[in-house]
């Protein structure tokens, strides 16, 4: 039968599209060690001032989590037509709305009700 | 299958199938189990926001440089990344159709992640038993919500593993159990993913604070 043929070469083809590498995968690992290890110096010797530290640490995860999103997740456009990456980016702004709604909402809430001797001490 | 015949124009006959055509088992799994991962991190994202927002509120309490121990965090993240990076192996064993290298190397993530869980709890207890219990300030409530939220994500994966490895021993590496291992494998990594913001925004930037 034709598409029982069909049925096994899909299965397969997307159970090995995620499988990747070897070089792949030990790209990823290296990179990931070396993104994981810089902030961490960072942090543990103190050798930037706080904002650069800061700075450069979150840059280092976002770089971090597309390494990751590539060659451990293996994202790529082409998958299931393309409908993963759609789901990705539809998160991605969710989380982002979410994300920087509730810290600006809520950073302006604690600037703007905080009880007057209290205001001292807000972060 | 139905093949039913409409009329456009007189004499013009128009084929179209009625019935959906058939989909191979589990030819949806995969985008089926990514959107779950979506909706995971969007959970995720709020436990993200929430210590964000209250992250700060000590309470006249324990700050995170009094609590965090960063040389610990780092050997927890190795074993996350380690255990990310031998699913990747177990995943390629799979491929070659390689089953003993392939459960060997299940069990060496296994191991990585329970060393992992194991620490995090030892961590947990230290706090608690210094007084940093998640009742103490609103920072600690977000921070055991955040964090316990991912220790108890890479528990659940461990069971998963578990049950897998068993499956794979009893049935073999038949197409079923190679879609569940596609699974668990996004699951993992994914994990991994959120590890990144946590060992981040919560340890690291908690130090700087």
């Amino acid at each position: 039968m034709s598409s029982d043929v069909h049925a096994h070469a899909h299965a397969h083809d997307s159970a090995d599209a995620h499988a990747g590498t070897r070089s792949g995968q030990l790209i990823g690992f290296g990179a990931s060690v070396v993104l994981t290890a810089i902030p961490f110096l960072l942090v543990m010797t103190g050798s930037l001032d706080k904002q650069a530290t800061a700075l450069i640490i979150m840059a280092f995860a976002a770089v971090q989590v597309v390494v990751h999103m590539v060659f451990f997740l293996h994202m790529n456009t082409k998958a299931e037509g393309g409908w993963t990456m759609m789901a990705l980016i539809f998160t991605i702004i969710m989380v982002v709305i979410a994300l920087s709604g509730s810290l600006w909402v809520m950073h302006h809430l604690t600037t703007n009700m905080m009880p007057v001797h209290e205001m001292g001490q807000t972060p | 299958m139905t093949v039913a015949m409409g009329t456009l124009k007189a004499g013009e006959p128009v084929f179209y199938v009625v019935d959906e055509h058939e989909h191979p088992e589990g030819s949806s799994t995969m985008l089926g189990f990514w959107i779950y991962l979506m909706s995971d991190c969007l959970i995720f994202a709020i436990l993200f926001a929430v210590y964000g927002v209250l992250g700060a509120k000590y309470a006249a309490g324990p700050a995170p440089k009094d609590l965090f121990d960063l040389s610990l965090v780092a050997v927890n993240t190795a074993f996350l990344l380690l255990s990310s990076l031998t699913y990747g192996f177990a995943m390629l064993s799979m491929q070659q159709n390689r089953l003993k290298a392939m459960q060997a190397w299940l069990v060496v993530t296994g191991l990585f992640g329970l060393a992992f869980l194991g620490i995090e709890l030892t961590e947990f207890a230290h706090m608690i038993h210094e007084g940093a219990t998640p009742q103490r300030s609103a920072f600690l409530s977000s921070f055991f919500t955040l964090v316990g939220t991912h220790g108890l994500h890479v528990t659940f994966g461990l069971i998963w593993l578990v049950t897998l490895m068993v499956q794979v021993k009893r049935f073999g590496l038949i197409e079923a159990n190679r879609r569940r291992l596609v699974c668990l494998s996004m699951f993992w990594h994914f994990l991994d993913v959120i590890w990144i913001g946590v060992f981040t925004f919560v340890y690291l930037m908690g130090m700087l604070r």
